[in-house]
C-alpha cells in the first residue's frame, strides 16, 4: 500500500465525487425496471372535506393509463406508525393537497394526463388555516418535537421580568418554510417472489423499511429498501413520506414495478414544512446586562392529521444564565398540511427570536452585542443544571469577532452610506445538542488486507460514506482507499436516520466499535486470513441507552455585513462568517461544505424564502421554486466557515459533535441585527424582502 | 437495475393515438439515436426515461432549478422545456458526454476538487451551465451585471470574476448551498 493513514480531519475527497460530477450516481427515481408503470398523484382542491365521488372513467380511457387506485379499491393498510402515511383509505380531506387518488400508466406522460382526468366531487366543510397569537384552538401539548417538556418553569419569570431594571418583550412573527431538497421525493417499486424492494428518496432506509412492513401487514424480511444516492432531504426525508406507500401499493396491486416521484409543486402539502411560528421573548436584564429573567413563548400549528410542534423555546434552556426562566409551547391543529422537521427544527426558529431580542437588549443598553453574550455565559446548563461537556460559545464570539473585524465597529445605527447602501453588521449566537441513535454496523477483513464496513447510513450529501470509511481506517491503521463501505440498504445493518446533526455520532460509533472489535481479533490472529475473511459486528444500543449526565450542545456564533439600497430596500449580504464548536471535525473539506451550506439555507431564511398560508385557499401560496424563493448563486457571497476544535472526551469515540445544522440556527438573526444596525429598523419578522423595509428607509 | 437502454421499445405496448407520436433522431453526445416517442415527451424525460441517460435531474419540471440543464447544440438550455420532437438535428450535450474516457472535463475536475457539490442533485445541471456558461462568455455574451462599457459581441471575450460568475451561475439552483465553492471552482476553469 502507497498511501499512509490519514490523520483524523483530513480533507478526504469524497467518496462518491466522481459519480455525482459525471451524473452517473442515481438516485431513487432512476432505476425504472423494464415493464414500470408511472404513477401521479391526485390531490384534494378543497381544503377540508369529504370526497363524494371519485369518477374515473375518463381516466382510464385515457391512451396508456393502466389502473386508477382510489380508497374503493386500494389495498388496505394496517394503522401506520405515522398518520400521513394512511393514504387511500378513506374519504376523509384533511387540508389541500391530500391524496385522493393515484393513477398509473404506461408513460409519465400518460400519468399525468390521467391524474388530469379523474374527476373528485367533494363535501366541504369549513377550514381554518391561519395561525393567530391568540387563536382560540390553542393549547399546551404533552411535548414539543425531539420530547422535551411543553413547558419548563424555573424560579418567577413573570415578577423577576417585571422588576428588571431593562426589559425587552418583543414579539417575532415567522410564516412557514419549505425544505425544497433539489430532489423531489420519489420511490421506485418492485414486488418479486413476495420481495418487496423500494429505491426510495430517504434519509433513513432502515426506519422506511420498518414503516412499511407495519403499514403493508408484512415482515421486515420480506422488505428491502435502498437510498444509495439521495439529492438532499434536509428533514423532509427523515421519516416515510407518502410517495413510498403509494408506490408500494400500486405495486402489490398491478404486479408491475411502480416508479412515483412527486411534482414539485405538490411537494408543500406533502412532504412536511417548518411551522409557523409567533413567538413572544421577554428579557429582563439589570443595567450591566446581566439576565434577570428569560421568558419564550411559542404559538404554533399543526395539522389535523398529526401533531408535530416546532421546539422554538428549547434553545432558550440552554443559552444564557438566568435565574427565572419560563419557556413555553402552544399549538392548534387547523387544516394545513401536517408540519415536520425542517434544517434545525426549533433551534432555528428559536434562536431567530431570541438572538435578535438579545440584540435589542445591546442596543437598549448601549452594550456592545458581543459583550452582551459573554456577560451571560452560564457555568451549567441553565434548564437541567448538568455541566456542559463543553461549552465554546465565548471561544466562538470571541475569535469570530477577531476574524471580522468586529471591534472597529461604529454601535450607532443607519450610520454608514455608500452611495444608495446602507451598510451595517450583526452578529448572533448558534447552538444545537449533541443527538445519538442507536446504530449496528460490520467490519470485515479479507485476506487480500482490505477491509469492507457495512452500515445502513444515508449520505443526503453529508460525506458519510467518506468519514465512516476514515473512521474505520483510522481504528484498522490504514488508509481510507483500503476500505470499503456499503451504505444505503436496509439489508445492512441496522442505521439510524440521517437527521438531527446525529449521522456521524450514530454510525460512526457503531463502526468504530465493530472496527475496533476487528482489530482486536486480527492482532490476536497469526498466520494468513482464512479464505471467507474476518467479520465482526456491533451495535450501540448499551452506549446510547445511557443518559450522558453532561449537557452536550455544539455552538457557534455568525458575524454578518449586510448592505440596504435605500432606494429600493434591497438588502444584499456583503460577508459572512461563522465560527464553530462542535467536538473534533473529522474531515475538513465536507465539513465546511455542510457550515457554509446551512449559512446558505439561513440567508434564505432571512431575505428570500416566504411562505404564505392563503385563508381562502387553503394552501401555501409560494408551492414551487418561482415563487418560493431559495437563495441563488447572486444571492450568495463568500462565505467563511472556520472552527474550533475542541477535546471533549465525553462525546463519542471520535470526539464528535453534529455539524449539519448548526450553520442555519442563528444566521437570520445575525442578518436582521445587521439591518437593524443599517438602517435602525427592527423588523420582527422573515424575510426582510424590500416591501417590509422599504416604509423604514429615508 | 439500470433503466433500460436505446430506444422505447418497452413503450410499443402503448396504444398510440394516430398523430401523437413520431419516429426520429435525436443526437445525444454525438451519437444519433432513433426514438419513437409521444409528443408531449421533453428532451428530459426523453433522456431520463427512454435512452438511460440519467444525469441530467429533474428537480421541478418547470423550468426553475436548472437540474436538467443540457446543452443544445452548444448552449445551455432546460431539457424540461424543450420537446424531444421539436430537437431533431440539434446536437445534445449530457453531463455523461462530458469527459474524455476516464477523463473527466476540467469544470468536473473542479467541481470535485472545490467540494462543489453535496447531494449531487443539482450538479449535473450545474456543470452543463458552467460549461455552457463559460462559451457563451468566451463569445463576448454580456450579464446582467457586465458594465455597459464592457465587452460586447464581437470585441472580445467577457472577464469572469466571481459577481460575473454568480450572476450567470444563479439559473442553478444548489439547495445544499454549495454556491461559494461552485463560485470558485468555476474560477479555477476560467481563462
Amino acid at each position: 500500500m502507497s498511501q499512509a493513514p490519514q490523520p483524523p480531519g483530513a480533507p478526504v475527497v469524497r467518496r462518491e465525487g466522481r459519480e455525482k460530477v459525471t451524473g452517473t450516481a442515481r438516485y431513487a427515481a432512476e432505476h425504472a425496471p423494464p415493464g414500470c408503470l408511472y404513477g401521479w398523484i391526485v390531490p384534494a382542491t378543497v381544503p377540508g372535506g369529504v370526497v363524494t365521488a371519485t369518477r374515473t372513467a375518463d381516466a382510464l380511457a385515457v391512451p396508456g393509463v393502466h389502473t386508477v387506485l382510489t380508497p374503493d379499491n386500494a389495498p388496505r393498510l394496517e394503522d401506520p406508525d405515522d398518520p400521513i402515511l394512511s393514504v387511500l383509505q378513506d374519504d376523509r380531506v384533511p387540508h389541500r393537497g391530500w391524496p385522493v387518488a393515484l393513477v398509473l400508466a404506461e408513460s409519465l406522460e400518460a400519468a399525468r394526463a390521467g391524474a388530469a382526468a379523474v374527476r373528485v366531487e367533494y363535501r366541504t366543510t369549513g377550514h381554518d388555516v391561519v395561525l393567530t397569537g391568540d387563536h382560540p384552538g390553542l393549547y399546551t401539548p404533552e411535548q414539543a418535537n425531539g420530547g422535551h417538556p411543553a413547558v419548563r418553569e424555573r424560579g418567577d419569570a413573570e415578577a423577576a421580568f417585571a422588576s428588571a431594571p431593562v426589559r425587552i418583550d418583543a414579539t417575532y412573527t415567522l410564516g412557514g418554510l419549505h425544505n425544497h431538497p433539489m430532489e423531489p421525493h420519489a420511490s421506485t417499486a418492485r414486488w418479486a417472489d413476495g420481495h418487496l424492494t423500494v429505491h426510495d428518496s430517504s434519509q433513513g432506509s432502515t426506519t422506511v423499511r420498518d414503516s412499511l412492513a407495519r403499514a403493508l401487514g408484512i415482515d421486515k424480511d420480506h422488505i428491502t429498501v435502498i437510498s444509495e444516492h439521495v439529492g438532499g432531504g434536509f428533514g423532509s426525508k427523515g421519516t416515510p413520506r407518502p410517495q413510498v406507500v403509494l408506490a408500494s401499493m400500486a405495486a402489490r396491486h398491478t404486479g408491475r414495478p411502480v416508479q412515483l416521484s412527486l411534482p414539485r409543486r405538490y411537494m408543500a402539502a406533502v412532504v412536511g414544512h417548518r411551522a409557523p411560528t409567533v413567538q413572544r421573548v421577554r428579557l429582563g436584564a439589570d443595567r450591566e446586562g446581566v439576565l434577570a429573567s428569560v421568558s419564550h413563548e411559542i404559538v404554533t400549528h399543526t395539522s389535523t392529521v398529526a401533531e408535530f410542534v416546532e421546539q422554538a423555546a428549547v434553545p432558550a434552556r440552554v443559552m444564557y444564565a438566568s435565574p427565572h426562566s419560563r419557556t413555553a409551547h402552544r399549538v392548534t391543529a387547523l387544516d394545513v398540511p401536517t408540519p415536520s422537521w425542517m434544517r434545525a427544527p426549533g433551534e432555528a426558529s428559536g434562536m431567530y427570536a431570541l438572538e435578535s431580542a438579545m440584540d435589542e437588549l445591546a442596543c437598549a443598553l448601549g452594550i456592545d452585542p458581543v459583550e452582551l453574550r459573554l456577560r451571560n455565559e452560564p457555568a451549567a446548563e441553565p434548564d437541567s443544571g448538568r455541566p456542559f461537556s463543553s461549552r465554546n460559545l465565548a471561544a466562538c464570539l470571541n475569535d469570530g469577532a477577531r476574524r471580522f473585524g468586529w471591534h472597529e465597529r461604529d454601535p450607532g445605527p443607519a450610520a454608514r452610506q455608500e452611495g444608495p447602501w446602507l451598510l451595517g453588521t450583526g452578529v448572533a449566537s448558534a447552538t444545537y445538542p449533541v443527538l445519538v441513535s442507536k446504530s449496528a454496523a460490520s467490519a470485515h477483513a479479507a485476506p487480500d488486507g482490505s477491509y469492507r464496513i457495512g452500515v445502513n447510513a444515508t449520505d443526503i450529501g453529508t460525506g458519510a460514506r467518506t468519514v465512516l470509511a476514515q473512521i474505520a481506517a483510522s481504528v484498522l491503521g490504514t488508509p481510507p482507499e483500503n476500505v470499503r463501505i456499503d451504505i444505503g440498504n436496509s439489508d445492512l445493518p441496522a442505521g439510524s436516520v440521517a437527521g438531527g446533526s446525529s449521522g456521524t455520532a450514530s454510525w460512526g460509533s457503531a463502526v468504530h466499535k465493530a472496527a475496533t472489535g476487528l482489530a482486536g481479533r486480527l492482532a490476536g490472529r497469526t498466520g494468513p486470513l482464512p479464505p471467507e475473511g474476518v467479520t465482526v459486528t456491533a451495535d450501540t444500543a448499551r452506549e446510547t441507552g445511557e443518559e450522558s449526565p453532561y449537557a452536550r450542545h455544539a455552538f457557534g456564533a455568525h458575524f454578518v455585513e449586510v448592505a440596504v439600497d435605500s432606494l429600493t430596500g434591497e438588502v444584499r449580504v456583503r460577508r459572512m462568517l461563522g465560527v464553530f464548536a462542535a467536538g473534533h471535525i473529522l474531515n475538513s473539506r465536507t465539513a465546511r461544505s455542510q457550515f457554509i451550506g446551512g449559512m446558505v439555507m439561513g440567508l434564505g431564511m432571512a431575505l428570500t424564502e416566504g411562505s404564505t398560508m392563503d385563508p381562502v385557499f387553503g394552501d401555501f401560496t409560494e408551492n414551487d421554486l418561482a415563487s418560493y424563493h431559495v437563495p441563488s448563486c447572486a444571492d450568495v457571497p463568500d462565505i467563511q466557515a472556520h472552527w474550533i476544535d475542541e477535546d471533549d472526551p465525553h462525546l463519542n469515540p471520535m470526539g464528535s459533535k453534529g455539524i449539519g445544522e448548526i450553520g442555519i440556527v442563528g444566521t437570520a438573526a445575525a442578518i436582521g441585527n445587521a439591518v437593524r444596525h443599517a438602517t435602525g429598523a427592527r423588523l420582527r419578522t422573515l424575510p426582510l424582502t424590500p416591501d417590509k423595509l422599504l416604509p423604514y428607509l429615508p | 437495475m439500470d433503466p433500460t437502454p436505446g430506444n422505447d421499445d418497452a413503450d410499443a405496448a402503448q396504444v398510440p393515438l394516430p398523430g401523437t407520436r413520431s419516429t426520429f433522431s435525436l443526437d445525444i453526445n454525438g451519437t444519433a439515436r432513433t426514438v419513437t416517442l409521444d409528443h408531449r415527451t421533453t428532451v428530459l424525460d426523453a433522456l431520463r426515461e427512454h435512452l438511460g441517460l440519467t444525469g441530467a435531474k429533474k428537480g421541478c419540471d418547470h423550468g426553475q432549478c436548472g437540474a436538467c440543464t443540457v446543452l443544445v447544440d452548444g448552449r445551455r438550455a432546460n431539457s424540461c422545456l424543450l420537446f424531444a420532437v421539436a430537437q431533431e438535428g440539434a446536437r445534445i450535450t449530457t453531463v455523461e458526454g462530458l469527459a474524455d474516457g476516464d477523463r473527466l472535463h476540467p469544470v468536473q475536475a473542479a467541481f470535485l476538487e472545490r467540494d462543489a457539490l453535496q447531494c449531487g442533485y443539482c450538479t449535473p445541471g450545474q456543470i452543463c451551465s458552467a460549461v455552457g456558461m463559460l462559451g457563451e462568455a468566451a463569445d463576448g455574451f454580456p450579464s446582467h451585471v457586465t458594465p455597459p462599457t464592457a465587452t460586447t459581441v464581437p470585441e472580445g471575450p467577457a472577464a469572469l470574476g466571481a459577481e460575473e460568475i454568480r450572476e450567470r451561475m444563479s439559473g442553478n439552483l444548489c439547495r445544499c448551498g454549495a454556491y461559494p465553492h461552485i463560485v470558485r471552482a468555476i474560477e479555477d476553469v476560467a481563462p
